[in-house]
């Protein structure tokens, strides 16, 4: 355990790399909590690291903390579920943090079957002076014994604690793709690939199912939810996508079960681009309120769009991550990149779009200047606090000294799960079994 | 990564570089390779509902867009010319881009929009027409070749499933509510209980030369069964 904590230990920014690279050490997932302070990771072996900005220095006041792994804990195991004679995968899908009401930290980590609940404590005391035990825990000899002392707490070397609070199973028959904290930090909700259901935080023997789009024949199953998340602020309200491009907004307030949406969020289909991939590449892998509340993100394969919450019929912007696979598709398909689900992500400020590519790239869309930047995650690109370089690809044409054409193009390096500090401008970007944290040294504040 | 597997028209003999495969190869390529995924699950841990109905609703795609083209190929009514070569027409829109890189020919430089391979459904009325006569021959042509690409991807099938026998009991009584891709159990329990589906790979197999418009329309008819059993639970 202490070596795998040294092997995924940031340094200057950067984390170094295994020697070895393991399947259970792709990561998974990334989240930063709700002051940016810790920074979870989740991997495919089950495992969650959370790793803790270090405080400032007071040597270099502002120079940003860096972050150090904090805690490493086996969150889910691999199980075997008899009835259909298949492993449930213990890969962390989802980690979504509590906000903080203590000194505890909790957070809410999933697999495909089960969500379970964590809580992270610090000791840094411990009693010393007991009557009966000796130092090593041993009972005293009872003659030996001649006065009462009052045992007294002495600081020790800080511990990280992590204990299983809650395990709420057996609310899933398909496998769960979404989890999301209410705003009202009492509740919150799972999603599979069929149904949505509601859970209290202190109760695990129940949950109320609030959508639920299982065609009575299976037969006529042609679509599925993708992701879904609470509304930031209103605490009634949820957006769900689909496989098929669309998003509904629901109100809990409106029926016990949420089948019909206050909204639907679809942008038309354009006709020039239709082809047999089309509806593949419309579905939505990911979709994030902004933290205004007003606006939606979504990322589907090509694009990723930015909705408000008061225009259904189209989308208000949207922004061509990589174009260039378009006249692609079809080698995608074969090649099962096509179903790659990627994650977006705004900044604190919500100006700031986010999302991850192929070949290690990662794409960021400014909102107000409307220009994109193409930058990579890797080590040999990127040596410690040295600036990032912009990427290219050219599609032909004028082809530039360091672009890299579509065709070279590493499609097995892939930037699927990408976190955004809610207030700063830091970014953690996880590149297969590699988490890069980059921060903009310059403009620390958000603009 | 690009297209391995992906059948390319026999150019042998032929002197000019070999013809770009046709829109009716491409498209029975694509439904090829779409059964085939659907019916590679992980035997130890079940797969991706949302992958299996995106690729189940190609498949559909697919197959609709295969019974359109049978409707076409059927002997039409003299007033009824116009429509065939329209559909004829989408094939010049496809792109060779994947299967020329693939014989070592440069990529077209795309100074102009590359043709797209195989991501233009038919129907773009900006297309130039053919002359009827390839047009012809391709038509001749394309049921045999659909039907030789459709009997390989069901012996792919049938093959996986008697590698599988052994699970074929459990799967037959697996839960109801059970994974919507539990192919194995259902196509199982379908052989075991019909003599249909067999009898009709069967007579796929010992077909002669039917004339296009029959075997097309036989085709479909099975491509409709297998398409039922696939999505079934």
């Amino acid at each position: 355990m202490g070596e795998d904590a040294d092997a995924r230990k940031i340094n200057h920014g950067f984390l170094r790399d295994h020697g070895y690279v393991t399947e259970a050490d792709v990561i998974s997932t990334v989240e930063f909590n709700h002051t940016g302070e810790l920074l979870a990771t989740g991997d495919k072996g089950g495992r969650v690291v959370v790793f803790q900005r270090e405080p400032e220095s007071k040597s270099a006041p502002h120079g940003q903390g860096e972050y150090d792994v904090y805690s490493t804990f086996q969150s889910h195991e691999p199980e075997f579920d008899y009835l259909k004679s298949l492993e449930i995968e213990e890969k962390i899908n989802k980690i979504k943090w509590l906000p903080q009401q203590n000194a505890a930290h909790s957070l809410l980590s999933t697999n495909d079957k089960t969500i379970k609940l964590w809580k992270i404590t610090e000791r840094d005391k411990r009693p010393e002076g007991y009557n009966l035990k000796d130092e090593e825990g041993k009972l005293k000899d009872l003659s030996t014994v001649t006065s009462l002392q009052v045992p007294v707490l002495k600081p020790m070397d800080l511990m990280v604690e992590v204990s299983p609070r809650r395990v709420f199973a057996n609310g899933h028959t398909y496998h769960i793709n979404s989890i999301s904290v209410n705003s009202d930090c009492e509740t919150y909700m799972s999603a599979d690939d069929l149904r949505i259901n509601l859970w209290h935080l202190a109760i695990t023997d129940r949950s109320f199912n609030i959508v639920d789009i299982k065609p009575a024949n299976m037969e006529d199953l042609t679509e599925v939810i993708t992701a879904s998340e609470f509304h930031p602020h209103h605490c009634n309200l949820f957006v769900y996508s689909s496989s098929k491009g669309s998003l509904r907004l629901c109100d809990m307030r409106a029926a016990a079960l949420c089948d019909k949406h206050s909204k639907l969020f679809e942008e038309p289909e354009d006709p020039s681009n239709r082809s047999f991939f089309s509806e593949i590449i419309s579905s939505v892998s990911d979709v994030k309120f902004s933290h205004s509340g007003r606006y939606m993100l979504t990322r589907d394969y090509l694009t990723v769009k930015v909705w408000d919450l008061n225009m259904e019929a189209r989308p208000i912007e949207t922004y061509q991550v990589h174009d260039y696979l378009r006249s692609k598709l079809c080698s995608l398909y074969e090649n099962d990149c096509i179903f790659d689900k990627f994650e977006c992500a705004w900044n604190g400020s919500d100006s700031v779009i986010m999302t991850g590519a192929y070949n290690n790239f990662f794409r960021m869309f400014d909102r107000n200047t409307k220009r994109d930047v193409t930058l990579e995650a890797s080590r040999e690109s990127s040596k410690p606090r040295a600036v990032l370089k912009p990427r290219r690809v050219c599609v032909g044409g004028k082809r530039r000294r360091d672009d890299i054409s579509v065709d070279s193009l590493d499609f097995t390096r892939k930037i699927l799960h990408t976190a955004w500090h809610p207030a700063e401008n830091i970014i953690a970007i996880a590149a297969t079994n590699n988490l890069y944290i980059f921060q903009d040294k310059v403009n620390s504040e958000m603009h | 990564m690009f297209a391995r597997g992906l059948k390319r028209k026999n150019a042998d003999g032929e002197d000019s570089p070999p013809a770009p495969p046709s829109y009716s190869l491409q498209r029975q390529s694509l439904l090829d390779m779409s059964l085939v995924k659907l019916q590679l699950c992980h035997m130890l841990v079940e797969p991706n509902l949302c992958r299996s109905v995106l690729i189940a609703n190609t498949v559909r795609q697919l197959q609709e867009d295969l019974s359109l083209d049978a409707a076409w190929r059927l002997p039409a009514p003299p007033g009824a010319g116009r429509g065939p070569l329209e559909r004829l027409v989408s094939t010049d829109i496809l792109c060779r881009s994947p299967w020329e890189q693939q014989g070592g020919h440069s990529a077209p430089d795309s100074g102009g929009s590359p043709a797209p391979d195989l991501c233009e459904l038919p129907g773009a009325p900006s297309a130039q027409a053919l002359s009827s006569a390839p047009g012809c021959a391709w038509e001749a042509d394309g049921p045999r070749e659909s039907r030789g690409g459709f009997q390989a991807s069901l012996d792919q099938i049938l093959e996986t499933l008697e590698s599988r026998a052994p699970r074929a009991a459990e799967g037959l009584f697996a839960d109801v509510d059970g994974p919507y891709y539990d192919l194995d159990a259902v196509l199982t329990g379908m052989v075991g209980a019909k003599a249909v589906p067999g009898d009709g790979f069967e007579a796929l197999a010992s077909a002669g030369a039917p004339p296009p418009g029959s075997s097309c329309k036989r085709d479909l008819g099975e491509l409709d069964h297998v398409v039922e059993i696939l999505v079934e639970t």
